[in-house]
């Protein structure tokens, strides 16, 4: 059996280490490329959200290099995702793959029967195994947070920004081969020390909140790797997200660790004062949270025709005027162009820095 | 006497006589905002964000237009899910929000949350709490509650009999509309009520095919049961209300010999709609279907040479007068060479 998944940022390194532990093989379709968002462009419903059609392209391309099982997440809505699995399964075999399809539905009450799904898939596997296993996979992937929350801060003052970028995928290949817990701690306290003796400049850096929908904040592929970019902006990012916050709460119900989420509903009324589905309310929720803390700018980012992110783009122009922070919008699909993204971003940063320095003048007295 | 303001929208052309049943019972006087206009796009396509999706945008015009009226409150429901396991869309969900957010000095909102995914418990608690706005009699509110429903009842039973929900409504409210002329095609034509119905959003698609000469067939038309039954046979159960119906229908529609086709008129950017449309493409085998998505910029003249060729094509598929040899949809030019 040879397992492979979508890709969902750098997920890929803890779920290889989850199935590496339980002696399965997996293949890990081929990082998103420009084919990648062509072959599911193609193949998929036109006017599906990106997320969608990059699955397929990521299960087109994995199961050409020989993969014959697929796991998904499945959900139950009412945002778009709980069906993703379905459609996906129907195109790749109206397009003549043999594959079968493992469902991850998220487990109504018990941790436990996500579990059993996942044994199911392995043989001959013991829980304690299983539970080793989850355990590595876990750690993995709170390093790999980690590791991006380190890139994210210290992208922005840094003075050679490629020096950086080559060091943080040096880091997520150095996390990805490290084979027991112990190794992968020691390795990131040593990129730690190395990231922080990267020369800084002494230019104003700004602060942005970057929310939206968890994929495309997770995914370089989808957005443009706009952290990347802002960073090379002299910005520093916070996320709303990060991988670590998305299994807990969708996969596993937040059962694993406790979360600040209780907080950020809080923080959404009354603005948003319902559910509405994947990250909408949750958007409105750190929008006021990081107004509070005196962040810059936010930008919200979300896959074209997102529904929740509709709801909570609509109300964000008034948490803009009432918590005094900008915002701007940004939505990605197929169309997107580099070019475009990018002058939207200087835009908006330049605007900031404005607005920065006209605060430092009148403060000063000028 | 007490004013309440209902938008003429979304959720109007579902459950109107409910709505105006109860407010009427605890003695408020309701207001409905006229029929969709060219004017009430334009403010709403001028109000709202850019990507949301038409309906709610026409749904914006129609707050726009209320807002101009003196009334005590507006009513602005937040439908999360209408029947077990089922949601509606999240924009519904967070519906009252986005009006607060983009409509500035409103009167109050009633937006109670219609949620009976788990149970109705709480729908029924909040029922009597919003009642009580009007009169402090609970027994009057329990009365309004069950004429409501029976109102509703009727009214459902009038959309049977082949009218569109709108008609249905006219006819609730004693107004006389259209009557049905002979056919020459049955055609299911299926939708979002509150874009099927609305014949600005779906620029008169229904009187334009009943003119063509076509009967029509809407998913209220069809035996429910059957409908839910259809809708069984694909793997998951679709978790939108009114998702589910739709491919339902499709599925219980394909099966039907009389049948002659299919049209489903979708919305740019609605979220089930792009799913939906692709499910029932894989179910329906070769019922000839046409899949019509809309928006704000949509031209009504590509509209009806699309729908002129698909009714052409079905006559010919149907008929077979023409000695050419051109091919209509699932056939081709040479399979009836020798079946005479």
């Amino acid at each position: 059996m040879k397992i492979t998944f979508p890709h969902m940022g750098n997920m890929q390194i803890a779920i290889k280490a989850l199935f590496k532990e339980l002696k399965i093989e997996t293949i890990p379709p081929p990082p998103v490329s420009q084919r990648t968002l062509e072959l599911g462009v193609k193949y998929s419903p036109e006017f599906a959200c990106l997320p969608l059609k990059v699955n397929v392209g990521n299960f087109i391309e994995a199961l050409e290099l020989g993969a014959d099982t697929i796991i998904m997440a499945g959900g139950w809505g009412p945002c778009r995702f709980g069906y993703y699995a379905q459609i996906e399964r129907d195109i790749l075999n109206d397009l003549g793959f043999t594959f079968d399809m493992v469902i991850l539905e998220a487990p109504e009450s018990r941790i436990t029967d996500l579990l059993n799904q996942l044994r199911l898939i392995g043989e001959k596997v013991s829980l304690w195994q299983m539970g080793k296993a989850v355990n590595f996979a876990w750690h993995k992937l709170k390093a790999v947070d980690y590791w991006e929350k380190c890139y994210e801060r210290y992208l922005g003052p840094a003075l050679d920004k490629q020096a950086v970028n080559d060091l943080y995928s040096r880091g997520l290949q150095q996390i990805d081969e490290a084979d027991c817990k112990r190794e992968v701690t020691r390795r990131l306290q040593k990129l730690e020390t190395e990231i922080e003796q990267i020369p800084r400049h002494n230019k104003p850096v700004l602060n942005i909140g970057l929310v939206g929908e968890v994929y495309t904040i997770l995914e370089p592929g989808t957005n443009y790797n706009i952290i990347r970019q802002l960073g090379e902006l002299n910005v520093i990012i916070s996320r709303s997200i990060y991988m670590s916050d998305w299994v807990n709460d969708h996969l596993l119900k937040g059962k694993l660790i406790k979360s600040n989420h209780q907080h950020i509903i809080n923080c959404a009324e009354p603005y948003l004062n319902h559910w509405v589905g994947g990250h909408g309310q949750e958007t409105i929720g750190y929008a006021v949270d990081f107004a509070r803390q005196k962040y810059d700018g936010l930008i919200q980012i979300g896959p074209l025709t997102c529904m929740p992110e509709i709801v909570a783009q609509s109300i964000l122009g008034k948490v803009s005027t009432e918590q005094g922070i900008p915002c701007m919008t940004m939505y990605f699909d197929e169309h997107s162009g580099s070019a475009g993204i990018n002058t939207r971003l200087e835009a908006f940063i330049d605007m900031l820095n404005r607005k920065q320095c006209q605060q430092l003048m009148s403060e000063g007295g000028f | 006497m007490i004013r309440v303001g209902i938008p003429h929208g979304l959720f109007y052309y579902y459950y109107y006589p409910w709505w105006k049943t109860f407010f009427n019972h605890l003695g408020a006087e309701v207001v409905c905002s006229n029929p969709t206009t060219r004017l009430t796009v334009d403010q709403g396509v001028g109000t709202a964000v850019d990507e949301i999706c038409f309906p709610l945008k026409v749904y914006f015009g129609h707050v726009l237009e209320l807002k101009r009226y003196a009334l005590d409150w507006i009513f602005i429901p937040r439908m999360v899910s209408v029947e077990h396991r089922s949601y509606i869309c999240p924009k519904f969900m967070g519906l009252p929000d986005m009006i607060r957010a983009s409509i500035p000095d409103l009167p109050p909102i009633i937006d109670i949350t219609v949620d009976v995914s788990q149970s109705d418990r709480i729908l029924k608690r909040d029922l009597l709490q919003l009642g009580k706005l009007f009169t402090p009699r609970e027994s009057k509110i329990r009365e309004a509650i069950k004429r409501a429903r029976e109102e509703q009842k009727f009214c459902d039973t009038l959309a049977g009999q082949g009218y569109t929900r709108e008609e249905a409504i006219q006819l609730w409210e004693g107004k006389a509309t259209h009557s049905f002329q002979t056919s020459i095609l049955n055609l299911g034509v299926l939708g979002h009520g509150y874009s099927l119905y609305d014949s600005v959003i779906n620029m008169n698609l229904i009187n334009r095919l009943r003119n063509m000469g076509c009967r029509l067939w809407f998913p209220e038309s069809l035996d429910e049961d059957e409908v839910e039954r259809a809708a069984t046979a694909i793997p998951k159960r679709v978790f939108w209300t009114l998702g589910r119906k739709m491919v339902g229908s499709a599925i219980y529609l394909s099966k039907q010999p009389e049948i002659d086709g299919i049209i489903y008129l979708a919305c740019f950017g609605c979220g089930p709609d792009s799913l939906i449309g692709e499910i029932i493409e894989r179910q329906i085998g070769d019922k000839p279907y046409m899949l019509l998505t809309v928006d704000e910029h949509s031209g009504e003249t590509g509209m009806i040479t699309r729908l002129e060729a698909f009714c052409d094509m079905l006559l010919r598929r149907k008929n077979h007068i023409y000695e050419d040899n051109l091919s209509t949809h699932g056939q081709y030019a040479d399979c009836h060479k020798g079946t005479i």
